[in-house]
């Protein structure tokens, strides 16, 4: 997933999660029953896992340019020369 | 929510504390219901009343418990638990509560009922007191929800006495 992915996924997540608590709720309270709000929202839960968490396509449209392979060796990376003070000892 | 198991757990947390959200609404929904039980008990005979051999009074008797406590139950109640206990004053102390009898109505088409019975517990008291003694029956009962608070209350019936001699 690139980063506009990860956002929309952490949104997508939140808003269904809360949409699913709500119905939930309000069909437990409406038909008396508080088996059916434990069954939708757990229902909810999964089609929101099933949505949000696997890496999906669509989570994917705007990816990242990392730098080609062939352009990287072109500029080599700069090599660090240590200089080096000890006491007593002679290079 | 770089990877699957971040995604995972952020999921997980959040469903489960909505969850418990849910649950604490339920239980806050439980006192919109304003219920209106009744009950009536008649104690149809005294089966015996004696002094036991170390001197306290027993007395065994057979009652009908009639009720209606069906305006108990909410969308969240699990089961409802009721008691009569038999109450009453002596010298020593200002209230006496003897456990007679109790039940467990696990849904709301049982709570509509009459049961004839002699007490399952033993009338017992601490002491000779209980010859010609007036006393109370109260019905009890606790609303045990599904999730969340449980309510008590009871229904008090006076008027019952018990013979001036042993039987």
């Amino acid at each position: 997933m690139d980063w506009q992915g990860q956002k929309l996924a952490e949104q997508i997540m939140q808003i269904m999660l809360l949409v699913f608590a709500v119905t939930a709720f309000v069909a437990g309270y409406v038909l008396g029953s508080f088996q059916m709000m434990v069954l939708v929202y757990a229902g909810g839960v999964t089609l929101t896992g099933l949505i949000t968490i696997p890496n999906w396509p669509f989570f994917n449209r705007h990816p990242l340019n990392w730098l080609d392979p062939s352009e990287a060796e072109k500029h080599p990376k700069p090599q660090v020369t240590v200089i080096s003070k000890k006491k007593g000892s002679k290079k | 929510m770089h990877s699957f198991g971040y995604r995972l757990n952020g999921l997980l947390t959040f469903a489960v504390t909505i969850l418990a959200l849910m649950c604490v609404i339920a239980s806050l929904s439980d006192n919109l219901n304003i219920p209106s039980p009744s009950a009536e008990i008649q104690i149809m005979n005294i089966n015996w009343f004696q002094k036991q051999p170390k001197g306290s009074d027993e007395v065994s008797l057979r009652m009908n418990i009639s009720a209606d406590l069906q305006s108990l139950f909410t969308w969240n109640t699990k089961q409802v638990f009721i008691f009569v206990a038999a109450e009453y004053e002596t010298r020593k102390n200002s209230l006496n509560q003897v456990s007679l009898w109790d039940a467990i109505i696990p849904a709301k088409e049982r709570a509509k009922f009459w049961i004839r019975s002699s007490n399952k517990y033993r009338f017992v008291d601490h002491g000779k007191n209980l010859r010609g003694k007036e006393f109370n029956l109260t019905l009890h009962w606790h609303v045990m929800p599904k999730t969340g608070k449980m309510f008590a209350d009871k229904i008090v019936m006076s008027g019952y006495s018990l013979p001036e001699e042993y039987i």
